[in-house]
């Protein structure tokens, strides 16, 4: 029950919290924090009280919604998913705190969107429905869509615009490839249904099944985004309010690369493997091109989108190398860059707060003025270049290793981006921090709401880079269930939660 | 003719009293309360007598007309349909000086052409239905005639839909010369038992798809429908978008199928050319539109093309995903034009974009309620019509018609932007007000039914299953 419960406490929330911005604005932003936080506590819960198991999933629901189709309102919790639930309710209690302030018109409205965005985001990572699952990933969509749009800078309209239709027009050819595998599936075995336990045994053609699968990628491949389809992100994200910029590089983007792990891998595993070397390529010039073209934005927000567009061609690298070390750097990554890239969304929200541009030629020396700003800032750019004892490095680190047994050159050039993430970072630093200030600008430091936010964010990042063996040990069974649905018979180790778990001991790989 | 004969066809008898009933009791007094109330009571003892009416699942009276599901249920849609428009149509007329009473006998014969239109089985129950709705439609869209563009729209459509008439009787006659048969299943016969369509018969086929293109406004057929659209009162407009295409939707499935078109290469590519450039030439149109009532005439053009999509893939699922995406699209529709007729005033219709802009703040149930019709027109989750692209696609997947299933999702993409455009222009600033800003009179009539239709979409959206057992059961019993 706690698995919709997550999901209906969000909407309620989030009418509740519309309702209430009729008699007081601070009441609004109670409830929805409060529902978030409460959503938040639970996972923890979960966390630390894993379920005993036998399989790789800890949590199972499962009611009849269209039965006529074979589709049902199928919910279920593994370590992946747990840990991006983890996030989303860490990043939402957060995009509900910074928005505390800015946001100061149609605040109702604001904190509806808001907390129904993360519902959506929630029911994608729980959604073991074909149907269900594209239900929630395109339910994220509008809501955000109005958080752009009403609460977004000068150029929000288009921005909104290209955001909705990029995503929507890719989501339409993953329903296409859905029903594909649905009427496949149905016509070999007899059973319709868009259950996703029941459709990882379908035993497509090979030439349907590289179609399906890039109707899937399409998908996923936007959301990430994969290079030749990122050009909507910089747009919405620098012009999306602070609370939404940090939504879409922290959960947003992840959705993307949960998609990737959960069901382009194991539905496709042949043909997957066929395009391996194509995606790890793409993946690799990506990561090389957003640094590039980050290191020359003058907007500071659209700065740190290109650093996510960099950033996330280490997640296509680590997917498509197939083994336990890289997609368990995939898994960090997801969880590290949002934190760290979130929070770099969040400086610059800050900033902008104050001087109402995020135009970098007209920073400079504040340092001298915001110390506090100035550290937190010192150490999300560190994060972002991957210095070690920060978590990106962790996730890097073990997606580079994972990959070198896949593939040599592309691991080294891959290799190359760190270098060019610590000249773009390094340029954030001395264009915003350093140098000399503008001396008609007066400067606020951080007020405490502002410090707790960054504090919070600097002791989690630090936490992952120091420790990240809990969060290793949560996501391990799912990786490897997923790493041997690709590698082995698939229908032996990734098994719905309820039937034992037959369990295959592999070699080697093993980092503990 | 048997006593089920009888029983059968009563359905069409209330429409027909209604409307004889109405004519006289304008000529003893003009009370628009008590046309209306006459008009509601008739249309709901209808669809009362539909749904509980016991019998045989399917009886035919020979050889005019069939009472199946397939027909039953599009019936009964049509007269929901109807009976929603006069809800909307009382506010609507009650604010305009004109003599509104008259305009409830042609809705109700209208509707009883469109009925008539889902249950015929012969030729010639086929062209009276045809002729009882087109010639009330003349009337009905110029009804307001002191206004601007009613005339010019009224008679744009006399001189199309007679055009249409012609080409249509012209291929009928042809098809009979061929046949030597005025119904469905006789010529389906016949032609089975030829080796391959003789000349003369595509000549026929293509002159009633020509007639029913007209009427469908599916392109190249389509030039009359934004002038129409723009030109007619806005109930009415709704009802040519709504009952109007309805009727004939019904009408083409049933001739298709009882003539086994789907066997035949050349009807099949004709219409997946007509339907591809539906979707294209209607998106595109409707992209730059600065009226919101040309706009939606555009889109429905895309609409139909959606539907004949399910149409083209054929079997049992393209049936219902016909019939699903009728009841989606007439909520959204009828819901969308009632919103318009909700915000007009008595000077004009509200249908610029202008009209709409900061509409979220100056009256958000309203604009929210609008934001759901244009979401469910572009088909996102939640609402009834995405349910009902879903249903399509999932034919189209099952019918193997990849180029089609690709191009709805080109165009569905490509749909979006002007939907979203009028959201988008619904949240920015309300503009300043000026003396064309629209003062609308609030009617609760008006106010209840957007509400409702606003419900049953989300309500559609969200739990489709029992609309999906309703159509399954009717259609496969």
């Amino acid at each position: 029950m706690i698995l919709p419960g997550f999901i209906v406490l969000l909407m309620m929330g989030g009418i509740l919290a519309w309702i209430a911005s009729q008699k007081s604005l601070v009441l609004t932003r109670w409830i929805s924090l409060l529902t978030v936080a409460l959503n938040f506590l639970g996972a923890l819960v979960v966390w630390l009280r894993q379920p005993e198991t036998s399989s790789s999933w800890l949590l199972d629901y499962s009611i009849p919604w269209i039965p006529q189709f074979g589709i049902s309102f199928h919910l279920a919790l593994d370590g992946l998913s747990l840990l991006m639930l983890l996030l989303t309710f860490f990043l939402g209690s957060i995009s509900v705190l910074i928005s505390w302030k800015e946001i100061q018109n149609r605040v109702g409205l604001y904190h509806f969107c808001l907390l129904w965005v993360l519902a959506g985001i929630t029911g994608v990572f729980l959604a073991m429905d074909l149907f269900l699952f594209f239900f929630f990933w395109e339910v994220m969509l509008i809501p955000m869509f109005f958080l752009i749009i009403i609460w977004g800078h000068e150029n929000s309209r288009y921005a909104a615009f290209k955001f909705f239709i990029f995503t929507q027009a890719s989501g339409l050819l993953m329903l296409v490839a859905i029903l594909g595998l649905y009427f496949v599936n149905g016509n070999q075995t007899g059973i319709y249904t868009f259950d996703y336990f029941q459709l990882l045994s379908a035993n497509l053609p090979s030439d349907i099944a590289m179609w399906l699968m890039l109707g899937f990628l399409a998908a996923f491949a936007v959301k990430l985004p994969v290079v030749p389809f990122h050009t909507w992100l910089p747009d919405a994200h620098s012009q999306a309010p602070t609370a939404g910029s940090l939504i879409l590089a922290g959960l947003l983007l992840k959705t993307g690369a949960y998609g990737l792990l959960r069901f382009v891998v194991p539905l496709f595993r042949d043909q997957a493997i066929a395009i391996a070397p194509w995606a790890m390529a793409i993946g690799v010039f990506g990561i090389i091109y957003g640094a590039i073209l980050a290191f020359s934005q003058t907007d500071l927000k659209r700065l740190v989108a290109y650093t996510s567009v960099s950033h996330m061609g280490f997640i296509m690298l680590g997917v498509f190398s197939f083994n336990e070390l890289a997609t368990q750097g995939v898994v960090m990554q997801m969880i590290t860059h949002g934190i760290s890239t979130g929070a770099l969304f969040i400086l610059a929200g800050f900033i902008y707060e104050r001087i109402h541009t995020r135009d970098i030629t007209r920073m400079g020396g504040f340092w001298k003025s915001m110390p506090f700003l100035g550290t937190c800032g010192l150490v999300f750019a560190m994060a972002s270049l991957g210095l070690p004892g920060l978590g990106n490095f962790v996730a890097e680190f073990l997606t580079l290793v994972g990959a070198w047994q896949a593939t040599h050159t592309l691991t080294i050039i891959a290799t190359l981006g760190l270098v060019a993430a610590t000249i773009y970072s390094l340029r954030i630093l001395q264009k915003v921090f350093y140098g000399t200030q503008a001396p008609s600008t007066v400067l606020v430091d951080l007020s405490f709401r502002e410090r707790l936010v960054m504090i919070v964010l600097v002791v989690s990042i630090l936490w992952l880079g120091l420790f990240p063996q809990p969060m290793l040990n949560t996501s391990q069974p799912a990786v490897k269930a997923i790493i041997e649905a690709s590698d082995h018979s698939r229908a032996s180790a990734y098994k719905p939660p309820t039937q034992p778990k037959l369990v295959i001991k592999r070699k080697g790989g093993s980092y503990e | 003719m048997s006593k089920q004969d009888l029983v059968s066809i009563v359905p069409l008898f209330i429409l027909t009293s209604a409307a004889i009933l109405i004519l006289f009791s304008i000529a003893v007094k003009r009370n628009h309360k008590v046309i209306y109330g006459i008009t509601t009571f008739s249309l709901l003892a209808d669809i009362i007598f539909l749904a509980i009416a016991e019998g045989p699942v399917t009886w035919t009276v020979e050889p005019l007309f069939v009472f199946d599901g397939f027909g039953k249920f599009n019936f009964g849609l049509i007269l929901v349909t109807a009976l929603a428009l006069t809800m909307l149509s009382y506010a609507y007329f009650e604010q305009r000086e004109e003599r509104k009473e008259e305009y409830y006998i042609l809705l109700i014969l209208a509707t009883l052409g469109a009925g008539t239109l889902t249950i015929s089985k012969h030729f010639i129950p086929l062209f009276l239905g045809l002729e009882i709705l087109s010639v009330s439609l003349y009337s009905m869209i110029a009804y307001l005639r002191t206004r601007e563009r009613s005339d010019e729209g009224g008679i744009k459509y006399l001189i199309i839909a007679a055009f249409s008439s012609a080409f249509m009787l012209f291929g009928m006659a042809l098809i009979y010369y061929t046949t030597g048969s005025m119904e469905f299943e006789a010529i389906g016969q016949y032609l089975s038992s030829l080796p391959e369509l003789p000349i003369i018969m595509i000549a026929g086929f293509g002159f009633v798809v020509v007639g029913i293109g007209f009427k469908l406004g599916i392109v190249p057929f389509h030039m009359w429908t934004a002038d129409v659209y723009e030109g007619a009162p806005l109930p009415v407009t709704s009802f040519i978008a709504t009952v109007s295409k309805g009727g004939v939707v019904t009408l083409l499935v049933r001739f298709y199928t009882q003539v086994n078109g789907y066997q035949y290469d050349s009807l099949v590519v004709t219409f997946t050319v007509l339907v591809i450039a539906s979707m294209f030439v209607g998106n595109f149109l409707a992209l730059r539109q600065q009226n919101v009532k040309r706009l939606l005439a555009y889109s429905s053009i895309a609409h139909l093309g959606y539907i004949l999509v399910a149409f083209i893939a054929g079997g049992p699922l393209g049936i219902e995903a016909v019939s699903f995406y009728l009841v989606a699209y007439f909520i959204t529709t009828v819901g969308s034009f009632g919103i318009l007729t909700y915000l007009s005033d008595k000077d004009r219709d509200a249908e610029l974009l202008d009209d709409f802009r900061g509409l979220f703040w100056r009256r958000p149930w309203t604009a929210t309620s609008f934001s759901a019709m244009l979401l469910s027109l572009a088909g996102i989750p939640l609402t009834a019509g995405f349910v009902g692209k879903f249903y399509i696609v999932a034919a189209g997947v099952n019918g193997n018609i990849w180029l089609l299933v690709i191009m709805l999702v080109v165009n569905s993409a490509i749909g979006l932007f002007y939907y979203i455009r009028i959201i988008a222009i619904m949240c920015e600033k309300q503009a300043v007000e000026t003396s064309s800003t629209l003062k609308p009179s609030v009617y609760l009539i008006s106010g209840f039914s957007v509400a409702a239709l606003t419900v049953a979409l989300l309500w559609v959206g969200v739990f489709p299953e029992g609309l999906i057992a309703l159509i399954r059961s009717l259609l496969n019993p």
